[in-house]
Parts: C-alpha cells; structure tokens; sequence
C-alpha cells in the first residue's frame, strides 16, 4: 500500500461521535470476582463440613498413618487422622482424627474406637482388607448422652460393631475354658450368637457376654442353661458310641450352647434375667440345681494313688460331689503322713434326704448339717477310696454305710467336716496280695532245695544199685516161675493122666451115689427092707432101671 | 533511546497482527486494518487493568488449585487424595527429587513467575517507569512463551486418569483441584495476553 495520506488537521474534519461504551472491557474485573466467590464458596464449604477433632489414645499406632488412615463406621468413611503423637507421658499413642461434620453426632461419651487389623482366627477372619490398604480405626457408636472429644481406644475390636439386634447376656463361670472373644453361642446346633466379651472378675472368676442375635433371644428363658460346648462328647453306653459336638468350628475354636433347663428349676423370679451360671458341659447344666456345697475332710492312712483333684464322690453309688484336693498331712502322735482329701458334696443331691432334713423346718446351715453327717456316721457311714476301674487305676471316694466297720468318733464341731474312713477294698485287696508274697518270701527255699538235692542223689544211687543187683536175680526168678507155671499148665491139661483119672473117679463117683440114692428111696418106701431084706420089684420103671437106662 | 520518535508523534500505529503501520488519520474513519482487517489500536484499550483483572483471578484461582485434591487414586494399597504439593513432597520423600523438582518447576515456580512478572510489568507501566525497559519487554516474551508449559500438572493428571483404570487394582479420578489449576493457567496466559507490551516503552516525558 502507499503511504499513509498526510494526516489532516483536526479542523478539517468533522468531530468523531464516540460511542462511550468504556464500561464493557471492564466486565473483565467479574473473572476475579467469580474467582473470588468460587474459592471464598470453597472455603465456607470447607469449613462449613469441618466436623469435630477428636484425640483417641491407643496404645500402640502400629500402622495409623497421618492423613491416610482413615475413621469408619459402618465401613463408611467418617474422617481421618490428622496427627499420630504420643501422650505426655510416653505411654501411650494419641491420634488426633478429623471427623466430617455428620458424624459428630456419633461422638457419645462411651463411643468406641480401635484399630482394624487383619485378625485370623479359628472362628472367623476378619479385616482381611486391611492386609493390603493398610490399618484403619473402626468406630462403634455409644448411648450415652454426654459428648466427649477424648476417647481410650480399644485394643481389641468389639464383637459387635454395628450393634444388631438382640441381647446380652452375662455368664459366670468359675473357668471360661478355651472361649475367645467370637467364639459361636449355638441353640440346638445352630449358630445364635457369639461371644463378645470376656472378663476375669476380682474374685477369680470369669465372666463371659454373649450376644444372642434378636429373633433367637426369645430362646433364653429363665430356665435357660449355658454350658460350654467345646471339645467332642464320647460315651460309650449300652446303645454304642455316641459322639456329639455343636460344629467342628466349636470343637477347636470353642463355643457355647444353651438350651431349656430342667422345668422343675424355674425360679420363682419372672422374666428374663440377664446372668446366667456357665456350666462345663451339657451334662452337668442339664443336672438339678445343686445348691451350696458342703465341704468334708478325709484323711486316709493309705496311699491314694490315682484320686485325682475332681474325681466323684460317690454316696451309695450316686455322684454327690467332687473331689477338691488330695494334700498330704502329718501327724506328729505317730509319725505318719496321712492323705487328707478335700471334698465338696451337694447335699441336694442326696435327694430325699436332703427333703426331710428341710422338711424338719432345720434351715440348711452348718449344725443341722454336722448333725445330720453325725447320725449317718454313727450308722457306720465311711468313706472309702475305690478303684473306678482297674484299668487306669483311678480312684473314687465312695460314702458308703458299712456298719461292719471299726466305731469311729465324729466331731461335729470341726470345720470343714471330717468323715472317718476305712481303707479301700482294692487296697485291703492288695495288702493281701503283699501278705501272701512275703510268706511265699519267707518259705526257705534254699534249704528245700538243698535236701530235696539230697534226697535225689540218694535215690538216685537206690536205682543204680537196683539195676545193678536186683534186675538180674529178678530175671531168674520171673523164668523159674515162668517153667513152674509151664509145669502146672502142663499137668493140668485135659489130656493129661491125671485129668483123666480124675473123671473116672468122678464117674465111679456118681455111679457109687446113684446107688446110695437108689438105696436110700426104697429103703424109704420099704423101710422094713432093712429087716427082711429086698423083696422082687414088679413096677415096670423102677429107679434101678432108670438109673441104669441112664447109664452110658 | 530518547532520541527516537514514537510512532505516536508520527501519526502512525502499528497493527498487532499484521505489524503494518496505519496513519492514526485514517483510523478515525475505519478501526479495522486495511491489511488483515483486525483491530487496530494504538495501545489495547485497558489493557494494563485487564491484565490485572486477569491476573487477581489467577491468584485467587491459585489458591484452591494448591489446597483442593488434583487426584484421586484408589487402589490395593487404599485410597488417596493428592494435592499438588503433596505430590511434589510425596516424589521428593520417596528418592524422586528430578520428578519433584520438574513438577515443583512446572506446577509451582512457573505460575508464580508469571504472577510476580506480570505484576512487575503492571506496575513498572503505571508508574511510567524507564527501568530496563529492554529486560522488561525481554520478562514479557518470556511469559507469553512458559505460558503454555504450566499444563504440564493439567496433562499429566488426565493422562493418568485415562490410563490408571484398572477398577479394583487401581484407579485414578480428577479432582476440583485440577480444573481450578487449569483456570489459573488460562486465567494468566490471557492475564499476559491483555498486557500490550508497547506501553513498556512509553514514557510520557
């Protein structure tokens, strides 16, 4: 293009209209300003949404990292934690945690926290997902109505975060056996619970809470028996072998169970308590109350190898108690170490007897009790260790009326109760035995076996000379008898003269008699043939005849 | 340097566009460029208070930029909000100082160049300041050029959100952060836009 024309001068031309529309350029200044609101909305958002800071002292931070850990509830992501220090005295770990603004209100003064760590239990695992994105602290909302900010982790996470419905219930039990906090609560093989806590009392004993889940607490009845389902029941009884256990899970991680008591046991208190007495097994919580055990003393002058702390104590064959403890006294009189086993009986158990001592309107105390033990033992009642089984050699304290038995004194003042005994059956039984093997013992073998060697020589020299001497001359006589039998055989043969000069004579014999016999009968029918002599015969037979037809 | 006529006193002004230089006459008649038919001015109207409207967004904009999460990743590992500072520091904790300081260059250093450069510019103009006026128009290229490098945050977040999608094993999401940062970006490249760099060297004696 060519140059610009010569610029004119402002006369020349007419006066611009300007249009004064200067105000549109600085519509620019609204970016800052809706910069400005967006970032200060922001701000107001933010702190609008603040919740509450709150501290919770654990005491160990392992795996609570600064900003990534994170604070659930429910598994839904409440806030997270802003700081991990210790406490001022060093002994325990404060994390301070940004919570979101909602769940303030979750902050009740007995809210729980702990830290979610993988746990790998028999019974269950859990907070597996922590393996791989790191620890996380689980939150459980409490009841009360005070607010707090300061909270006491728990190092153990609760059995129960999300709070279902349903109920707890208290046990007490003198052990609680291999129970761990999750451990099943089965009601007739079913799984209706678990164990949520676990507490050693002051007293020694433990108390355990379940959580029976809403529609299977209606199952707890005042009647309701706990017992501890751990571990495989055998019997073996006169139907077979038996096994039975709750699951396979409670056999190695433990477990409870429970169902309806005995009916005749319900107390006279309504309701639906929320203790309740852990028993051992099935067994024993399905048995009648027992009351309060009486504790009796024994002491036996014998060995008690084999009475184990808890074996039965038997009266008249029923399990009345258990055995205590088997200690080991002395008494300085006579220097022997007598056993002296500590038994506790139920004298519930005993039944009626127990009825009739109550019916006497006696209340059940230490004097009516001694009294009543005094009367028994005045009847010849003893305890007496027997064997349970010769098998395993165990022993058993039976109670039992032997009225055979030495009179023994009974002190009713001393406590606990000290029952008189008369030594075991298996042992007297034993003693025996001993007896029998020292006599045998004593016998002097030695010296019988020395003369009985004696006496062999000598017999055996009485033989050699008998076969020596006596054989052969034995020999000679046995063949000289042997040519006189020979002899006499001989000569007593039937061809022999002898034989039969013998026959004729007996023939001559018989002739001779026949005779005399004829004689004799006519001098019978003719007895005067002895005067006049034999007169002539006419009968056709006569003797003579016969006779002599008969002869040969 | 004084000795030098302004285009001013010769009745001409130059086009930003094409650089043709138009008599300031014949721009009473037509605005536009006989050339390239763009705008012409002898200096952009306001341009000194549009560079700053535009800059006092980028520095408000700056601020949730830095606070807000840029990302958020998830994974095995767990979740995570990042921020950009806490990216840089997390980088530079873990060994990575070259990628810390690139993205400490890029994300930090960078903008705040531009906010004090443009600021200096700003107010050496408003003052009518003669000083280094040479470095000063040197400053401005400098701003107009970097400009573009400060997406480098802006890149890499969408790149990795595009790319880190691996649902249960990983996965990285945007943050209000990262748009807030992209406006500071654009907010100050049209801050250094508005600015007309001829103002630098009038000097009304």
């Amino acid at each position: 293009m060519s140059a610009a024309p010569p610029p004119p001068s402002a006369e020349e031309l007419p006066a611009p209209v300007i249009r004064n529309r200067r105000w549109i350029p600085r519509l620019v200044w609204l970016v800052p300003i809706v910069a400005a609101v967006i970032g200060i909305s922001l701000l107001i958002k933010n702190w609008q949404n603040a919740g509450p800071q709150i501290s919770i002292s654990f005491l160990s931070g392992e795996g609570v990292q600064v900003g990534k850990t994170l604070i659930k509830y429910r598994d839904v992501t409440v806030g997270h934690v802003s700081a991990v220090g210790l406490s001022a005295d060093h002994k325990t770990v404060v994390v301070s945690a940004d919570l979101s603004k909602d769940a303030a209100s979750l902050l009740q003064a007995d809210t729980q926290f702990w830290i979610v760590r993988p746990r790998i239990g028999v019974g269950s695992v859990s907070g597996l997902d922590t393996l791989l994105s790191g620890v996380y602290i689980g939150m459980k909302t409490g009841t009360a109505a005070r607010r707090e900010r300061q909270f006491v982790g728990l190092e153990n996470p609760p059995a129960l975060s999300h709070g279902p419905r349903g109920r707890e219930l208290e046990l007490h039990a003198a052990r609680a056996g291999s129970l761990g906090i999750g451990a099943p609560v089965y009601f007739r093989q079913f799984q209706v619970g678990r164990v949520i806590d676990e507490n050693l009392l002051p007293d020694g004993s433990t108390r355990v809470t379940v959580f029976v889940e809403a529609p299977y607490d209606n199952f707890v009845k005042p009647v309701t028996r706990f017992w501890n389902a751990s571990g495989i029941d055998v019997k073996l009884g006169a139907d077979g072998l038996s096994v039975q256990t709750e699951s396979l899970a409670a056999v190695i991680a433990g477990g409870l169970a429970f169902d309806d008591g005995p009916t005749e046991a319900v107390p006279a208190a309504a309701g639906a308590p929320a203790e309740f007495t852990l028993y051992k097994n099935e067994t024993e919580a399905m048995a009648p109350p027992d009351g309060e055990p009486q504790y009796v003393r024994m002491r036996f002058a014998q060995s008690l190898r084999g009475l184990e702390v808890g074996a039965p104590v038997e009266f008249v064959g029923v399990n009345i108690g258990s055995v205590i403890a088997v200690d080991l006294g002395y008494q300085p009189q006579d220097r022997s170490f007598p056993v002296i086993v500590t038994a506790k009986v139920y004298p519930r158990r005993m039944g009626d007897a127990y009825e009739v001592l109550t019916a006497q309107g006696k209340t059940e105390n230490d004097e009516t009790m001694a009294a009543f033990v005094g009367t028994m033992v005045n009847r010849g009642l003893r305890a007496q260790p027997r064997s349970q089984s010769l098998l395993t050699g165990k022993l058993y304290i039976a109670l039992d009326f032997l009225p055979a038995s030495p009179h023994a004194a009974f002190d009713s003042s001393i406590r606990p109760l000290e029952l008189p005994t008369v030594n075991g059956t298996f042992q007297e039984l034993e003693a025996n035995v001993g007896r029998l093997i020292k006599k045998v013992n004593d016998l002097p073998l030695e010296q019988i076996a020395a003369d009985l060697h004696t006496d062999l020589t000598d017999l055996h020299e009485t033989l050699s000379e008998l076969h020596g001497r006596v054989l052969p001359s034995a020999v000679d006589t046995l063949s000289a008898l042997h040519s006189t039998l020979d002899s006499a055989g001989r000569t007593l043969d039937v061809e022999s003269p002898l034989q039969r000069g013998l026959t004729d004579t007996l023939s001559e014999t018989r002739s001779t008699l026949q005779a005399v016999h004829e004689l004799a009968d006519y001098l019978d029918r003719h007895p005067d043939a002895l005067l006049r002599g034999r007169r002539p015969q006419k009968m056709p037979h006569s003797p003579a005849a016969l006779s002599s037809e008969a002869r040969p | 340097m004084t000795a030098l006529r302004q285009s001013f006193e010769l009745g001409l002004v130059r086009c930003r566009t094409c650089g043709i230089a138009v008599s300031r006459a014949s721009l009473r008649i037509d605005r536009r460029c006989p050339r390239c038919q763009s705008r012409v001015e002898h200096r952009t109207p306001f341009s000194t208070e549009m560079t700053l409207a535009w800059l006092i967004a980028g520095i408000v904009l700056y601020v949730p930029a830095n606070l807000l999460p840029v990302m958020h990743t998830s994974g095995l590992m767990g979740e995570e909000d990042s921020t950009i500072l806490g990216g840089i520091l997390e980088f530079w904790r873990s060994g990575d100082w070259d990628i810390a300081l690139l993205i400490f260059t890029a994300s930090i250093a960078v903008p705040f160049t531009k906010f004090i450069a443009i600021g200096l510019l700003i107010f050496t103009v408003r003052k009518n300041s003669g000083w280094q006026q040479h470095q000063r128009t040197v400053l401005y290229r400098i701003v107009e050029f970097i400009g573009y490098w400060s997406m480098l945050d802006v890149i890499v977040v969408a790149l990795t959100s595009a790319l880190m999608q691996f649902q249960v094993l990983g996965a990285a999401e945007p943050r209000a952060g990262i748009a807030f940062f992209c406006a500071v970006v654009v907010v100050t490249m049209l801050s250094a836009l508005s600015f007309d760099p001829r103002l630098i060297w009038d000097r009304q004696t």
